[in-house]
């Protein structure tokens, strides 16, 4: 599965992108984002509020329920603010 | 027929508009520009971050979504990426259509709507520090008001 991460999510994690293998029980996006957080640190930190994230599976928004598998995509990010 | 274009580079609003406006009898034009202060605080610089790919799909998606909305003859927007220095342009969307108030309508929509589902990212460069720019409750708000009614 590839993870990207943007903006100060990707500050915090210190990465701008990786790809992982999952364990079987993470099969949505909140298994994910729990599994992640795992990982402690700047991933802790920058999982610890669902609320202040968001998220987008094969380049299309997403909810934290999406379904997903090891060939997906999963992008990381606040809430935008172009324009 | 949608003129969608994400740049580091400058663009020219005139050069745009009279690509676009060829065949139309309206054509309405916003143009967002970096701002020189917030909140008192000056602002040496702002930093545009994107997701490639993702940018333009959803750019693409709002102008379709705004094509089945109203009868528009054509729809560009351009977004900036990278650093920008205050007063330059960010962005850029051009409605063209036969009458006025579709050009105006749409345009409005599709500023509202690429404020919230564009992935762009703003960090401020001020002369306190530098700031991750938080999303607005009221942009949602704006965006939410199409789907009134």
């Amino acid at each position: 599965m590839k993870l990207l991460y943007f903006a100060w999510v990707r500050q915090k994690t210190g990465r701008s992108e990786e790809v992982v293998t999952v364990p079987a029980d993470v099969t949505t996006v909140l298994d994910l984002v729990q599994w992640l957080r795992l990982r402690g640190g700047g991933f802790g930190e920058a999982f610890a509020d669902e609320k202040r994230f968001r998220v987008a599976v094969n380049q299309e928004h997403a909810l934290l329920g999406a379904v997903i598998g090891q060939d997906d995509e999963v992008a990381f990010f606040p809430p935008v603010t172009g324009g | 027929m949608n003129r969608i274009r994400v740049q580091p580079d400058d663009f020219d609003p005139g050069l745009e508009i009279a690509q676009l406006g060829a065949q139309a009898g309206a054509v309405v034009s916003f143009v967002g520009l970096v701002r020189a202060e917030n909140s008192g605080d000056r602002l040496i610089s702002m930093t545009l971050e994107h997701f490639p790919g993702m940018t333009e799909r959803e750019l693409e998606r709002i102008a379709n979504e705004a094509r089945a909305r109203w009868e528009l003859l054509g729809v560009t927007i351009v977004h900036r990426y990278g650093e920008l220095k205050p007063s330059e342009r960010i962005v850029l969307v051009v409605t063209a259509a036969s009458h006025r108030r579709a050009a105006f309508e749409a345009a409005e929509y599709l500023m509202d709507y690429l404020k919230t589902s564009a992935p762009f990212w703003k960090q401020e460069l001020r002369q306190s520090g530098a700031y991750w720019i938080e999303a607005r409750s009221s942009d949602d708000d704006a965006a939410a008001r199409w789907s009134k009614g």
